[in-house]
């Protein structure tokens, strides 16, 4: 998984955990870190991605962790599927993890459903502050209605992957440099 | 028309039945005395001056006449209007005297008209954005243009030989000098075209640039041809083969060598020339031109040399000249360089009213034209093919597409082959008209036709199906993933070289050509505050001149929300905010034609399409889609920063109120604004602080700030901080930025490389090291924040300081009348 290391070596500076305390124990990067990169703040998922370099509360990520979430974005090798064994995990850059990737970010409490409040959170997020809270509401109604298949109010990870199937996410969330 | 377009038109017309005249009156032959005579009618005297200045002046009433009809200019791109008037106008003169009297000469081509219209591209080159594809662009310009060049040339050449063409007098170095001066896309045209279609940034720098780098690739290939031509086709040998490679590297990088020296010249004398400002943009252009005259005069790639001059002393310059020598100096420059392209287009159709050149070949035209349409494709498909290998950002056929159909050729071909000698060339005739043929084919056809092949592709990529509400929403998420992920992920050999060099510029470069005050203190971002301010205090004037008084500001309450009716496809604009979202969205050549093509079939469900409506109006854009950053016509650049101010403040506050949450009960006092101030006078922009960063863990102090910086031009300039002092206490003034995608080098502002502060957009972290960890420091006043309803109140918002040390509150900018107007926000404090 980790086999591009060399060259993600210039990807993990930020400090290199060097942030002026030399706590062994609290090697690697903080959120306030990532929260340095100036894009980030004009992003609307900005905080959220940043804070999806730090599952389960961590507060710290070291670089295995780092890679981790960056070889999602790897564009998906393009050998027959066929070919690979099928007992091995699969990779992390396949179109279900990747697409697994993003329904983490929505779902913040990690029950395995973006529940329509969820959704609402992230429409406020994604939208300009001209929109008013009845629009967006109606908006998360529809959006959640329309993945909902199975009529729980909420879309799973399954829902969520067939709501998209057509879209071509290999493209979509990968990044060149990374293959 | 409006009656009071009439006088214009009639001017435009009187003026355009002078002038045929003005070259041909004669003055009075006053042969005998007649004792003194008290007027006279001196026309020779003035004959020269009078009609230049009457030909720019009738170019530019036609631009004004020309832009009257709106529903014209959006069809048809301004060049070939002008095309157009320059054929009538030469009609008339034709008509008039028989004799062609004006014509585009290549002096005064090459001379006047040319310079202007280079250094206001390489003045107001995206600096980042082209040193970042330059591999791209270089493998184009060169490549590209040899293989253009040579097989236009051979397929020329094979077909004269099989004899379709007829009897002529040219042999096969003929045939490839055609081939080297018909190859190469004019920086001209390309960009009178691009400016109407509006692409994205990549493309856009990508045929720019190549239209800029083949200059050098173009003159050496005309020149080592015609002398191979002088010489005779037998004589040419190996060594002159050898000599003519060797001929490109040395002109291609003498030119851009003479460039940069000039660039630091200018940089250099810019540095001192704080007592005489009113001469300030007078060095600008005339060390520039110098530069494309020394370069012309060691027969070197002048247009490189020129551009490189404007490349390289953006930076310097802008920092070392004043506020209003830099207005003057963008000005000036657009208005030379727009008069200059104008001048072009005319003379260009004026110059093809000339018999005495139209030798017509049919199979030599359009096997031309067909040539270099297929070779140009062919070569474009191939380069790609190569490119997307190696590239982050892959180019699609779309833009591939657009690449090859927007390969313009113009006036420099155009004056290139008029300065072939006949009596080595035998054809040129033949030559010339086909050019003009060839010109005048691309610039109208392709022209006319580009914008509406674009919105045809973009339609039939995106017509598949109609996208699912969810597919919108998360696409749009997941591009705002993968500008994330690019962030933080970074380029990695682009990111380490940028790096380098600024560093190199910082240490080295910065310290000679830059102003001491400009270093230090780096106004920008006193700039920005107070540009903030202005617009701030002209929206709220302008605001209450429509509302009838200026009482709105006081109140925060629901009023001021926009309030739109999303029934109908366009909602009636209530503020203008929301008619400007929609002028950008609808006014330029969106290439997202998904709103367009939705808003014209009906769905059936009205619900549906308004839920749509509003995802499509107010999704933020990703970055990729909506910079648009040079033009020729318009000096301001984007206009997304409301997207930008919004979210970053939406992210400034939670990161705050998680900060907040985290830290209670800080003690705050206040800090003695004098202190402050002697100590940062004294501040060095590479100040001692030992690290990147400091510690992260001190509780005093945690959100990182933002900066950006204002002028996307100069993204390698390190994002810097400005300890900023106002009504008390310390505060960190934010910038916000117009332009945000430009601003860090994509990704980690990594201290590693750079142990400096400059990289590190950090601010917060960097506490001033005079301050001692036990001083805190906060603002007198505590300011709430109110959550931004609508963007005039968000406005309000825009200069944000955010204290250093302080857990919780904000500072309004200004003060009394935005205290008023504040919301009570919960706060532990």
């Amino acid at each position: 998984m980790v086999n591009k290391r060399p060259c993600y070596c210039y990807l993990f500076p930020f400090g290199l955990g060097h942030s002026g305390v030399h706590n062994p124990l609290e090697a690697g990067q903080s959120p306030a870190d990532l929260q340095q990169i100036g894009a980030l703040a004009v992003n609307p998922l900005g905080d959220r991605i940043v804070d999806s370099f730090f599952p389960d509360g961590n507060h710290r990520v070291d670089f295995p962790g780092f890679v981790r979430v960056l070889a999602h974005f790897r564009p998906v090798d393009e050998e027959d599927p066929g070919m690979r064994d099928p007992k091995q995990p699969e990779p992390l850059n396949s179109r279900t993890n990747k697409l697994r990737f993003a329904f983490q970010l929505y779902d913040l409490d990690r029950d395995g459903k973006i529940s329509r409040q969820e959704m609402l959170q992230v429409l406020r997020l994604m939208v300009g502050v001209q929109v008013t809270e009845e629009q967006l509401e109606s908006i998360a109604d529809r959006t959640v209605q329309e993945a909902d298949e199975d009529g729980d109010g909420a879309v799973s990870f399954l829902e969520f992957t067939k709501s998209l199937e057509k879209m071509n996410i290999e493209q979509k969330m990968s990044i060149r440099v990374l293959k | 028309m409006p009656p009071h377009r009439g006088p214009l038109w009639a001017l435009l017309v009187v003026l355009v039945l002078v002038l045929p005249w003005a070259g041909a009156i004669e003055e009075e032959q006053g042969g005998a005395s007649q004792g003194f005579q008290i007027v006279t009618f001196k026309w020779h005297h003035v004959q020269d001056p009078y009609i230049i200045a009457l030909w720019i002046l009738v170019a530019s009433l036609a631009k004004i006449v020309f832009h009257l009809s709106h529903k014209v200019t959006s069809i048809v791109p301004e060049s070939v209007l002008l095309i157009m008037l320059g054929l009538v106008l030469g009609g008339i003169v034709w008509a008039a005297d028989h004799i062609a009297s004006f014509t585009l000469t290549p002096t005064v081509f090459f001379y006047y008209l040319l310079p202007p219209i280079v250094l206001d591209a390489g003045y107001f080159m995206p600096n980042r954005l082209f040193f970042g594809n330059l591999g791209t662009i270089l493998l184009y310009a060169v490549i590209g243009t040899v293989w253009n060049a040579a097989t236009t040339g051979l397929s020329l050449y094979g077909v004269f030989r099989s004899g379709l063409m007829g009897d002529l007098q040219s042999g096969l170095l003929d045939f490839l000098l055609f081939g080297s001066l018909i190859a190469a896309v004019d920086p001209v045209a390309v960009l009178a075209v691009f400016e109407e279609v509006h692409v994205n940034e990549v493309l856009f720098i990508i045929v720019f640039g190549e239209s800029l780098l083949n200059d050098a690739v173009t003159v050496v290939l005309c020149s080592v041809f015609e002398s191979f031509v002088t010489l005779g086709g037998d004589k040419v040998t190996g060594v002159d083969c050898v000599k003519g490679i060797v001929s490109f590297f040395v002109v291609s990088l003498g030119g851009t060598l003479v460039g940069v020296v000039f660039a630091f010249l200018l940089s250099l004398v810019t540095r001192f020339t704080k007592h005489v400002r009113i001469i300030e943009p007078g060095f600008v252009f005339i060390i520039s031109y110098l530069s494309y005259l020394t370069s012309e005069m060691l027969s070197l790639s002048a247009i490189l040399a020129i551009t490189f001059c404007g490349i390289c002393c953006q930076k310097y310059v802008k920092a070392n000249i004043s506020e209003q020598s830099a207005t003057t100096v963008r000005y000036t420059m657009k208005m030379l360089a727009s008069a200059a392209e104008t001048i072009i287009f005319m003379f260009l159709g004026i110059s093809a009213v000339d018999p005495l050149i139209w030798t017509w070949n049919t199979a030599f035209v359009l096997l031309t034209l067909l040539f270099i349409s297929v070779y140009r494709a062919i070569g474009v498909i191939l380069q790609t093919w190569i490119l997307n290998r190696y590239r982050m950002v892959q180019l699609e056929t779309i833009d591939q597409v657009v690449m090859s159909y927007g390969g313009l050729r113009g006036a420099v071909a155009y004056a290139l082959v008029v300065l072939l000698d006949k009596k080595k060339v035998k054809e040129k005739n033949l030559f010339v008209s086909t050019t003009l043929i060839v010109v005048f084919f691309t610039v109208i056809f392709q022209g006319l036709t580009i914008k509406p092949l674009v919105q045809w592709l973009k339609v039939k990529r995106s017509e598949q199906r109609e996208p699912k509400l969810n597919e919108k929403l998360h696409g749009r998420a997941f591009d705002h993933i993968l500008s994330a992920i690019e962030d933080i992920s970074g380029q990695i050999g682009h990111n380490y070289l940028r790096d380098k060099w600024s560093n190199f510029d910082r240490k080295v470069l910065s310290k000679i050509l830059m102003r001491r005050s400009a270093q230090k203190s780096r106004d920008r971002i006193l700039n920005v505050f107070h540009e903030l301010n202005l617009k701030d205090a002209i929206s709220y004037v302008a605001e209450g001149e429509r509302r009838g008084s200026l009482a709105f500001i006081r109140s925060p309450s629901t009023d001021n929300m926009v309030n739109v009716d999303f029934s109908t496809p366009r909602p009636s604009t209530v503020e203008a905010s929301v008619s400007y979202l929609l002028r950008e969205n609808v006014s330029a050549v969106c290439l997202d034609m998904q709103s367009l093509e939705q808003r014209r079939r009906s769905i059936r469900d009205t619900e549906d399409m308004v839920t749509h409506h509003t995802l499509q109006q107010y999704l933020y854009k990703p970055r990729q889609e909506y910079k648009h950053l040079y033009s020729r016509h318009k000096l301001t650049p984007n206009e997304t920063e409301k997207q930008d101010k919004e979210i970053f403040h939406r992210t400034m506050r939670k990161r705050l109120e998680s900060f907040k949450s985290a830290k209670l009960g800080m003690n705050q006092n206040k800090k003695a604004a004098k202190l402050y101030k002697r100590e940062r006078a004294q501040k060095r922009r590479n100040s001692s602080i030992p690290n990147g960063k400091l510690p992260m863990e001190s509780p005093v102090h945690n959100f990182a700030i933002k900066e950006k910086d204002l002028e996307f031009s100069d993204p390698e300039e390190a994002p810097d901080y400005e300890v900023e002092e106002s009504t008390g206490g310390i505060e960190f003034l934010v910038k916000v930025t117009k332009d945000t995608a430009s601003d860090s080098p994509a990704g980690i502002e990594n201290p590693v490389f750079s142990p400096d502060e400059d990289l590190d957009p950090s601010i917060l972290d960097r506490v001033p090291p005079w301050l001692s960890p036990g001083e805190t420091v906060v603002p007198s006043q505590r300011a709430r924040v109110q959550i931004p309803q609508s963007p005039s109140n968000f406005r309000h918002l825009a200069p944000f300081h955010l204290s250093s040390k302080s857990v919780d509150s904000f500072l309004m900018a200004d003060s009394s009348k935005e205290r008023t107007h504040i919301l009570p926000e919960s706060t532990h404090m």
